[in-house]
């Protein structure tokens, strides 16, 4: 076109981004790479190929890690570790500033690369990606810095396992390798097989700084490498992607004793409110669902808008939609470029199709990897595609009436990563947030992200949390190691009761003592071979009935902690009234004459946690941006413990009381060998104000009652101090809830440790200005 | 007046925005928030890229749109003769030529009332309209019969456009009938002439106060709605066009009228004119990229433009005395 004709046209024209330093370093590279091990590129070996989605040419070749390449990587791995761990914070810091600086001086080459690997536009890598990529480094190199004075108490896992997502190779890399190496672990890292690229970019970063040999290893392939690297002798895994996967790593790590954080998929709700900027609103969506072409976990890909403004805003979109530039990812003024790999576009396109609800809009989009930005209004929380993540540029929609329909909608999913809110209203918006089932919820903007800020989710979309201190935590572990807790087993005996009126210990479940469905019960005899009494043996149907208890109990959580720090003063109070009986009950189950100093124990634990029930405070994060983001702690919900063997009393106590003080409701089963100081403890919880259902106490074999609770979906946190590892692990999955499980005594756990696992860290970002 | 109209840039026509009732439900209805404004503002220049041949396009369409602008004590006949003549010719013939563009002209000329009649003078033929600022500008705080009157001596001595000041004190008391009334008159007062509602948004305190009094004038029958006088501490920002664009957006939707827009004071960069039109591109469609529904208040701008185009031309960066002064 002349001059003349585009001043008459006004098009925009092609505004190409430059790949030839890109291109030339894949050149300089040979266009074939091995893996990253030890400090040195290996041999390249068979492989596949890295293929720009764009235009389908091939970038480079890689090679397919075999099970002696992982193995090879993780020896250099732990070989690393514990030198990388000893060289203190500091120095791990000057590491990672240098990685940060690096990677900033290369920061144009990072972006095009990546673009030219993923399809993104390169606006987007070089805007966004590479920039929090850099961030992260800064973030965490302070982080190193701060380790041991900060986190004296916290120790590296060893060597992590990392498998990252193909649609931020870069990002999280970052986000995994960053708090990884800072904490003195050493990584074994396998990118997405469609973008590793940048991952072997950065590996030639990490020589250029000179980070020792074996601190970071990265392994390329297809799946089947990330499950060598799971089955691996790791001390964790750290997998981001789609909960499918997510839930096989979790099947396959269970009972190994290997960490693991999940950040999986999500169907994150995009709540529009009668009062919002409408506008602003719908220029969110265009960073919710038309970034990265939709590939993104937590995308607000489910609009939910009031029903009075729905015509409007749909309106408004569609006209947003229409001006939406898709094409050449390379070109800076593109906004939505090419879907990663045609196997996506092809599942985004079933999908689609599928669908003959509701009614579809669409842009165009040029032939190739490419799929048209899409609205699909009139849909229904009953909608297939209101429900299953499609993980690409589609938006589906319905409307709601009231702000505690939009909740109750929002919260109608398996997932919960993250929310947006757009109202003017300051009183909806902070009573809306809370409510959300999400780890991250917007205020007014979408797909904020940073460093220092927590991110994560709930349900489904995984557990863990990346960012910030609550981020550390999947790195670190306690730093002093406990002698495990000594085994016990129940006593037996032929002897008379002692007492000769009989006393039947019944479960607890909803604020009632109810007889076990099962119609059985085992005898309990004491050391000097007495029958001290009957307990009831619960079965799948108590369990059932005991977290629909915990279910219909939901209030608790919404008390205040003055409430539940009332509470528990209140049951240290009735439980200190009958210490006698209760160190008498301990004596004659046990044995012995510690009785008395675990009574002592248990009701300082009571004080303990009633103290922190209004103490353990969130943070406002430092996030680069004006306004707040808020890490609010809380409650994980319902949570089943299986209390330890020993300590009958503080080991049910102990999982209890930081439990409910944070606002959980708890089904716990009691001590196996020594279950009537729990059943004694009810009468307790009766007089102590303890609303039903907010605690419930099982008795009868673990090894029974383990399954059906860790594989409850209305359960959202299992902690077993009694074993059962493999078997709670390998259930959980049904929902994808935290398990938690120790062989630490119970009179060693931490409180902070306690507090950190019953209660989940939400991120809420409030942008501000007027 | 007929003749007035004929001048008026360019040929499109529209029917002209003759205002509606007064409609307190919409107005009170619209929200803007600041936050969201900025961000969406601070990613539109990294999102919109015109290169090449196209920002030489861009930027002689800009040249199109731009009210060539003297508002200074000091203006005299002479100054505003020199100025006139940049406007008939802003772009060096030989540039234009290599560009392979027709000959451009700016969108007007843009002087106090005393100068109306040396610009129309300057300008006669050329077809270029003159624009006066008018009813007590900047602060429009003179008494009310003198600032209708001001608007129609200004008509009177052949201004073709009049750039209005609002009093912001309506807006900031929430007295937007005032504001509806007020615009309402001087609109009446320009008869032919077309209108031009400076906001002074740098002193309306907040973006929903930008808002919703972009919106009042419109309906109250404002051809144009303008950011500032260029007198104010803060002039035309991007959150600032981004909001007023999205009320004009919302105004074209609801009436099917269609008002114009103009960024005025501090926009002096060649890269900020073509952000600016990807704004109103992005936002509001091509139409809105015509003198007739856009224009930039500015008196620098033209020469960093001329710079631009003869670079694109040889490659070198060029150098301001190579341009004739306007």
């Amino acid at each position: 076109m002349t001059v003349k004709e585009i001043f008459e046209s006004m098009e925009y024209g092609p505004a190409a981004e430059d790949a030839s330093d890109a291109l030339a370093w894949l050149v300089d590279q040979g266009d074939r790479f091995g893996h990253f091990i030890n400090g040195n590129f290996t041999t390249p070996g068979d492989g596949f190929e890295a293929k720009n989605p764009a235009t389908g040419n091939v970038l480079a070749t890689l090679t397919q890690a075999s099970q002696a390449d992982v193995a090879d990587a993780v020896k250099a791995a732990r070989a690393a570790q514990p030198k990388w761990a000893k060289l203190g914070g500091h120095a791990r810091a000057k590491y990672l500033y240098a990685l940060a600086r690096l990677l900033q001086k290369h920061a144009r080459l990072f972006a095009v690369l990546e673009t030219l690997d993923n399809g993104k536009p390169i606006r987007e890598a070089r805007d966004i990606d590479i920039p929090l990529a850099i961030r992260h480094f800064y973030y965490h190199a302070g982080m190193a810095q701060l380790m041991e004075a900060e986190l004296p108490d916290r120790a590296p896992l060893g060597v992590c396992g990392q498998i990252i997502p193909w649609n931020f190779p870069l990002l999280m890399l970052a986000w995994k390798v960053a708090p990884a190496l800072a904490m003195g672990n050493t990584v074994v890292l396998k990118p997405a097989e469609y973008t590793s690229l940048t991952a072997l970019l950065f590996a030639d970063i990490c020589q250029q700084a000179g980070l020792p040999k074996g601190v970071l290893n990265i392994v390329t392939g297809h799946g089947t490498v990330g499950e060598m690297l799971t089955n691996s002798d790791v001390d964790k895994i750290a997998f981001t992607g789609s909960t499918d996967v997510g839930r096989r790593i979790r099947e396959a790590t269970a009972g190994s004793g290997k960490a693991l954080t999940l950040e999986l998929g999500g169907k994150s709700p995009y709540i529009i409110f009668d009062d919002a900027d409408i506008d602003s609103a719908i220029e969110g969506l265009v960073d919710a669902i038309w970034f990265n072409q939709g590939q993104v976990c937590c995308a607000g890909s489910r609009l939910l808008v009031a029903e009075s403004i729905a015509e409007d805003v749909y309106t408004r979109l569609k006209t947003r939609m229409s001006g939406l530039r898709i094409g050449n990812p390379l070109d800076k003024c593109i906004d939505v470029g090419a879907i990663v790999d045609p196997v996506q576009l092809a599942s985004i396109q079933a999908k689609v199709d599928a669908n003959s609800e509701g009614e579809t809009f669409q842009t165009t989009a040029p032939d190739g990897c490419y799929y048209p930005p899409t609205l699909i209004t009139g849909l229904h929380a009953a909608s297939d595609l209101m429900q299953d993540e499609i993980f690409g540029p589609v938006l589906v929609s319905t409307t709601f009436r009231t702000p505690a329909e939009a909740v109750q909608i929002a919260n109608n999913t398996r997932y919960g990563l993250a929310a947006t809110v757009w109202t003017e209203n300051v009183n909806l918006a902070l009573d809306i947030a809370p409510k959300l089932a999400a780890g991250i919820v917007w205020v007014n903007a979408t797909n904020l992200m940073d460093a220092a800020a927590g991110f994560g989710g709930v349900r489904e979309s995984g557990f863990g949390r990346e960012g910030g201190w609550e981020g550390l935590r999947a790195y670190t572990k306690p730093a002093r190691s406990q002698k495990p807790a000594s085994k016990v087993t129940a006593f037996t005996g032929d002897k008379a009761p002692t007492n000769p009126i009989d006393r039947t210990a019944k479960l607890y479940i909803g604020g009632k003592q109810s007889r076990p469905d099962s119609g059985y019960s085992k005898p309990v005899w004491g050391k000097n071979g007495a029958l001290l009494g009957h307990v009831s043996l619960a079965n799948r149907k108590d369990v059932r009935n005991a977290v629909e208890a915990n279910a219909n109990a939901a209030s608790w959580s919404k008390t205040t902690g003055h409430l539940r720090a009332q509470i528990l003063y209140y049951i240290a109070e009735n439980l200190a009234a009958r210490g006698d009986e209760f160190a008498k009950r301990l004596n004659a189950l046990q044995g012995g004459t510690k009785g008395k100093a675990e009574v002592d124990a248990t009701i300082n634990t009571l004080f303990t946690y009633a103290a922190w029930a209004d103490k353990y405070d969130g943070a406002a994060k430092g996030v680069p941006i004006r306004g707040i983001a808020l890490a609010m702690n809380e409650p994980v919900g319902t949570i089943a413990a299986l209390c330890p063997g020993t300590d009958p009393l503080l080991g049910l106590v102990g999982l209890m009381a930081p439990a409910i003080a944070m606002g959980n409701r708890i089904t716990a089963v009691a001590s196996t060998a020594f279950p009537l100081a729990a059943t004694d403890f009810i009468q307790i919880l009766e007089t102590s104000d303890v609303p039903a259902g907010v605690v419930n106490i099982l008795t009868g074999d673990p090894a029974e009652l383990a399954p059906h609770l860790a594989s409850h979906m209305n359960v959202d946190a299992v902690w077993s101090l009694n074993g059962h590892a493999a078997q709670i692990e390998a259930t959980s999955i049904s929902n994808l809830k935290r398990t938690w499980i120790t062989n630490t005594p119970v009179a060693h756990l931490k409180p902070q440790d306690m507090l950190a696992h019953a209660t989940e860290v939400k991120t809420i970002w409030v942008p501000y200005g007027e | 007046m007929t003749t007035v109209t004929q001048t008026h840039l360019p040929q499109t026509t529209e029917p002209r925005n003759d205002g509606i009732d007064l409609d307190m439900d919409w107005v009170m209805s619209v929200q803007a928030n600041t936050s969201a404004i900025e961000r969406r503002a601070a990613t539109l220049p990294g999102r919109r890229s015109v290169k090449k041949d196209y920002q030489a396009a861009w930027l002689a369409r800009a040249i199109t749109c731009i009210d060539l602008t003297t508002l200074s004590g000091d203006d005299t006949p002479g100054r505003v003769r020199r100025l006139c003549a940049k406007a008939r010719q802003p772009v060096r013939a030989d540039i234009l030529k290599q560009l392979g563009l027709p000959h451009i002209q700016t969108g007007a000329v843009c002087v106090y009332h005393d100068m109306i009649a040396t610009a129309v003078e300057a300008l006669d033929g050329s077809g270029i309209p003159v624009a006066a600022v008018s009813t007590g500008f900047p602060a429009g705080l003179s008494p009310f019969h003198l600032r209708v009157a001001e608007i129609e001596e200004s008509v009177k001595a052949g201004a073709a456009e009049i750039d209005i000041v609002i009093s912001r004190r309506h807006v900031l008391t929430g007295n937007w009938q005032a504001l509806y009334d007020e615009m309402r008159t001087f609109r009446a007062a320009c008869g032919d002439a077309h209108v031009k509602a400076i906001l002074a948004t740098g002193e309306l305190g907040t973006l929903r106060n930008v808002a919703r009094a972009s919106l009042v004038c419109m309906m109250a029958g404002a051809d144009f709605i303008k950011t500032s006088t260029g007198k104010e501490s803060v002039n035309a920002t991007l959150p600032v066009s981004l909001t007023m664009i999205r009320a004009i957006r919302a105004y074209h939707q609801r009436t099917g009228l269609r008002v114009g827009y103009k960024p005025a004071g501090g926009i002096s960069k060649a890269k900020d004119a073509l952000t600016y039109l990807a704004l109103m591109k992005d936002e509001l469609g091509n139409r809105w990229l015509e003198p007739d529904l856009f224009r930039f208040g500015a008196s620098s701008l033209l020469g960093d433009i001329e710079r631009q185009l003869e670079h694109h031309l040889t490659g070198a960066y060029s150098a301001a005395h190579r341009h004739p002064i306007g």
